[in-house]
């Protein structure tokens, strides 16, 4: 073999990929060519270890107007003419390394995912998460990560309406940031991502060319790294001017008829976005390296090619269009440059002015192999869901007010408002709900519609039960959904996780999205997008496996919104949902965990009743009957109740609960399927009549009221002393 | 009556002033890009929010070069009406328009947050339909926010009534926990001598509907048309 061990580890290439490379060129590759072979075939780029397990997920519903893979994110459908178009991705490994950086561009990259299609990017999210902050270098990625997201977001005028933070020892080290960008688009106005049309032309458009980022793609993200010092100058820096500059000038481009398709440079860099966009078009492509710009002197074709700098564009500008292009650009002070042009000889042929460096079929480049592995349940996981409820003793009565006091100062519970009030959550004049309740809530303009938004991913369930934490995520988005009066469209993921050459990651990877897509398939829920981020470690600690469900819903009428806050005295609280608690919801809970110190149990999900609650929440949202709806999650029923006094400072007085099983199970176990909803007493038994047609309880839990938080015969507390728990929980801590 | 929305390279409120003004106001209104130099048509100039030039060297120190400036100083001379919002204030303070600076919230954290402000003067062309110590519902939404001027120049502001808004309570009392950002004197915003510029930090272009959480900001917008 004429190369070396070491210069494959550097393209992240086994002997064996190199094999089928000179296999299937009939020729040893050149340098160039192994560096796109590299990217191409990472994980980061080629999926090659999640490929075959991702295609299990629907895609279709009738909104779906363009698949994933066909494009860089799925289209839906929302009526009027517009469309929405989203798509989530994780930013983990650079962030791991400079948190205010590898944030920012994490933001900047999936924010270019969005307009590079024609649509104006309307929302940003973010799924974050860290070890526990009594670290000091976690405290340090957490404020540079917050920090980056703000820089970066803000500069763009882009609301960023929340998301969720989590806390737990196992992201010590490689903690998760996962971006999410939702943008709207006129139907007739949508861009392609396509390179077609013989002697149309490539523009690269924004930032010159550096060696920021060289093997982000094939290093940092699809391998475990030891040592991240050494990898400090593969973390690109971002610009988040010229990236508004981009998006004024691409949106101003997509209404034009001078294209004939966009693609943002991301991952792999100019490697990527050339050759995807030639397979999406059928055709080949040509580039002159030498016509591109360069912020440094010296570099070779290769940098060139695998450069990650970012606030680049890939514009295929049709024939004879170029002069206008151009202009435009220089409007907006954008450099912009001809670097090639379409070919119809199906190769990606990259020269360095005559010399033709790298030259290989666009489909070969595109399609790296595909691994499937068969692996079995591991013995660990067995016990932890053996796990013994009764070896817990149950909480005494006289220790539940300490108790919530502790769940609400929890990190993983507590007011997330000092992260959020430093992100612009209402640029844009569409923000209808903010940050910090079920799910986020926008406006669309010049309609009476609205969407709704929220993130969900709870690695613990996961960790105890990939296949029913997979199953619960996507429950648990679309019911935050519910709670805001929305009907679920779409659906767009990333699925943090370990090294997948493992066999225990693999099976949590393989189990876990057969969760997902029995629960997608059940709501009927399409996946448009996503994003695998594999070789989460630290010193070959995989990180819990944590799939992040980013789901968008229909409001079709604004007016008809629903948030987590009580509104009104005097208005009673019910339970709606699963009645009969059972003991072992404790189990991979907040409380089993925090109080107890144990990460073990079995969670539960009954997906039939899961299903009418959801459709008795939205019905009764719709008709106008409830004043506050929120989803019972961390922290269980009594967190839930206290979160919905906070919202708008209300106080609660419960009516006197009869407890049959254990204590802690029923304020702070985890059981899935309960919203808390408050309703004038006169139309109290409307709701009776929904849920007895729905088949699902509704339990009278009490009234609202007063400035206390009162369950009678357990706890008393002030609304101060719950709320500060609850405020300065996280706050403190930084 | 006829507004005009300068956009400088960077700024993102300027979409957010012309929804309102255009479809809840039903108010002429055009964005002027930065190059441009004629003003003539225009009754109110609008230096909206955003981050001009990246505010990467310091916020509005790029954007006061702008060809369009130099004729915005003009108008203003003119006596006609110029409000600047947020990096539109830190663009008037850099250029001279308005005395002081915009520096650093003073816990180094970008804020937005809904504040109240308490109207100190009715008398502008700005809060003429205000309540003489009315509290105003106004989110604010900056990194660079804290109002700072010598004792001289305070004391100027504080003897012509230039001092226009206040962070206050929502009952209106100036508190030093309702200042969000450490400006001095809880200054939200002022105006020139003249009286017809005015820069402040606070958007009141994001409250002018209830459905965003308040209409406080078309008290400032109605003042303005009623004016002219």
């Amino acid at each position: 073999m004429p190369v070396s061990k070491e210069t494959l580890d550097e393209v992240a290439l086994s002997e064996k990929e190199y094999q089928l490379i000179v296999e299937k060129l009939g020729r040893e590759p050149s340098e160039v060519e192994l560096g796109m072979f590299g990217s191409l075939w990472s994980e980061h780029c080629g999926y090659k270890h999640s490929k075959a397990l991702l295609r299990q997920f629907p895609s279709k519903s009738k909104r779906v107007l363009v698949k994933p893979g066909e494009e860089n994110a799925g289209v839906i459908d929302i009526g009027d003419g517009l469309v929405v178009i989203m798509k989530v991705e994780s930013h983990n490994h650079p962030s791991a390394i400079e948190p205010y950086q590898g944030a920012a561009t994490g933001v900047g990259g999936i924010v270019r995912d969005i307009f590079t299609m024609g649509a104006r990017p309307i929302a940003l999210m973010n799924s974050l998460r860290f070890g526990p902050l009594t670290d000091s270098h976690n405290r340090y990625l957490f404020g540079g990560v917050v920090g980056g997201i703000a820089g970066y977001g803000n500069c763009l005028g882009i609301p960023d309406i929340g998301g969720e933070i989590y806390f737990s020892d196992c992201y010590s080290g490689n903690p998760l940031v996962n971006a999410l960008c939702l943008g709207i688009a006129e139907a007739k106005h949508l861009v392609r991502a396509r390179a077609y049309g013989e002697g149309n032309f490539l523009m690269l458009v924004g930032a010159d060319t550096g060696r920021d980022g060289l093997h982000g793609a094939s290093g940092l993200a699809s391998r475990s790294f030891e040592d991240e010092r050494e990898l400090r100058s593969t973390v690109q820096v971002g610009n988040p001017f010229l990236e508004k500059l981009l998006i004024e000038a691409c949106l101003e481009l997509a209404k034009t008829d001078w294209i004939a398709g966009m693609q943002d440079l991301g991952a792999a860099g100019l490697t990527s976005s050339a050759v995807e966009s030639a397979n999406r078009g059928g055709g080949g492509i040509e580039i002159d390296v030498l016509k591109i710009p360069r912020r440094e002197k010296g570099m070779t074709p290769y940098e060139v090619m695998l450069s990650e700098s970012q606030e680049r564009m890939l514009v295929v500008v049709k024939k004879g269009y170029e002069g206008k292009v151009k202009a435009l650009f220089d409007r907006w002070e954008l450099r912009s440059d001809i670097i090639g042009f379409v070919t119809g000889d199906g190769l990606a042929r990259i020269k360095e002015g005559k010399k033709v460096v790298a030259e290989a079929p666009v489909n070969v480049l595109s399609s790296s192999p595909v691994y499937r592995k068969h692996v079995k349940k591991p013995e660990w996981i067995n016990q932890l869901q053996s796990f013994d409820v009764n070896s817990i003793p149950d909480l005494p009565r006289k220790k539940v007010k300490t108790t919530l006091l502790r769940l609400l100062a929890s990190p993983n519970i507590a007011s997330k408002r000092c992260v959020y009030r430093q992100y612009d959550h209402q640029v844009g004049n569409n923000t209808v709900v903010i940050p910090g309740s079920d799910a986020a809530v926008l406006r669309i303009k010049g309609t009476k519609k609205a969407i709704s938004l929220t993130t969900d991913g709870n690695g613990r369930y996961c960790y105890v039960n990939p296949y029913l934490g997979g199953v619960i995520a996507v429950s648990e988005a679309s019911r935050n959904l519910a709670c805001s009066g929305a009907q679920p469209l779409a659906i767009t993921d990333c699925l943090n996780f370990g090294n997948p050459e493992k066999d225990d990651v693999y099976y949590q990877l393989k189990e876990c999205i057969a969760g997902m897509t029995r629960a997608c398939r059940e709501f009927k829920i399409p996946v448009i997008s996503g994003n695998v981020s594999l070789y989460n470690e630290t010193r070959g600690e995989a990180v819990y496996p944590t799939p992040v469900v980013g789901m968008v819903g229909l409001i079709e009428d604004v007016a008809k919104h629903c948030t987590s806050g009580f509104k009104n005295e005097g208005d009673l609280v019910f339970l709606l949902g699963d009645g009969n608690v059972v003991d072992s919801s404790i189990g991979g809970s907040e409380y089993l965990e925090l109080i107890h110190g144990t990460i073990k149990g079995n969670p539960y999900i009954d997906l039939e009743m899961e299903k009418r609650l959801q459709r008795c929440c939205l019905e009764a949202i719709r008709r106008g009957l409830t004043n506050s709806a929120h989803d019972c999650s961390d922290g269980g029923l009594a967190v839930a109740l206290v979160e919905s006094c906070l919202a708008d400072g209300r106080g609660f007085v419960s009516s006197e609960w009869d407890i049959d099983g254990r204590l802690d199970a029923a304020l702070f176990g985890e059981a899935q399927s309960r919203i808390v909803v408050s309703i004038a007493p006169k139309s109290s038994w409307k709701l009776q009549k929904l849920a007895d047609r729905y088949q699902i309880c509704a339990t009278k839990l009490g009234v609202v009221g007063g400035k206390r938080f009162i369950l009678k015969g357990f706890m008393d507390l002030s609304l101060k002393e719950v709320g500060e728990a609850w405020r300065g929980g996280l706050e403190k801590l930084l | 009556m006829k507004f005009g929305i300068i956009v400088f390279p960077g700024t993102w409120s300027d979409r957010d002033c012309y929804y309102p003004l255009k479809d809840i106001l039903k108010q002429k209104v055009n964005y002027i890009w930065h190059k441009e130099t004629d003003l003539n048509a225009y009754d109110c100039i609008i230096l909206p929010g955003g981050f001009s030039y990246g505010d990467y060297l310091r916020p509005g120190a790029i954007a006061r070069f702008s060809p369009v400036m130099a004729s915005l100083e003009q108008f203003a001379s003119q006596g006609k009406l110029v409000i600047g919002i947020c990096n539109g204030f830190q663009i008037l303070c850099e250029s001279g328009l308005l005395p002081g600076v915009l520096l650093r919230n003073v816990h180094l954290e970008y804020r937005c947050q809904w504040t109240y402000l308490k109207v100190e003067n009715t008398s502008t062309a700005f809060t003429s339909k205000c309540q003489n110590g009315q509290a105003l519902k106004i989110p604010i939404s900056h990194y660079e926010g804290r109002y700072y001027a010598d004792d001289a120049t305070l004391a100027e502001l504080e003897a012509d009534k230039r001092i226009v808004f206040r962070y206050s309570t929502p009952e209106g009392r100036v508190t030093d926990s309702a200042n969000p950002n450490g400006s001095l004197r809880n200054i939200a915003g002022i105006t020139n001598k003249k009286g017809n510029v005015l820069g402040m930090m606070p958007h009141p272009e994001r409250s002018c509907e209830p459905l965003l959480g308040s209409i406080d900001g078309n008290i400032i917008w109605e003042s303005i048309i009623a004016g002219i």
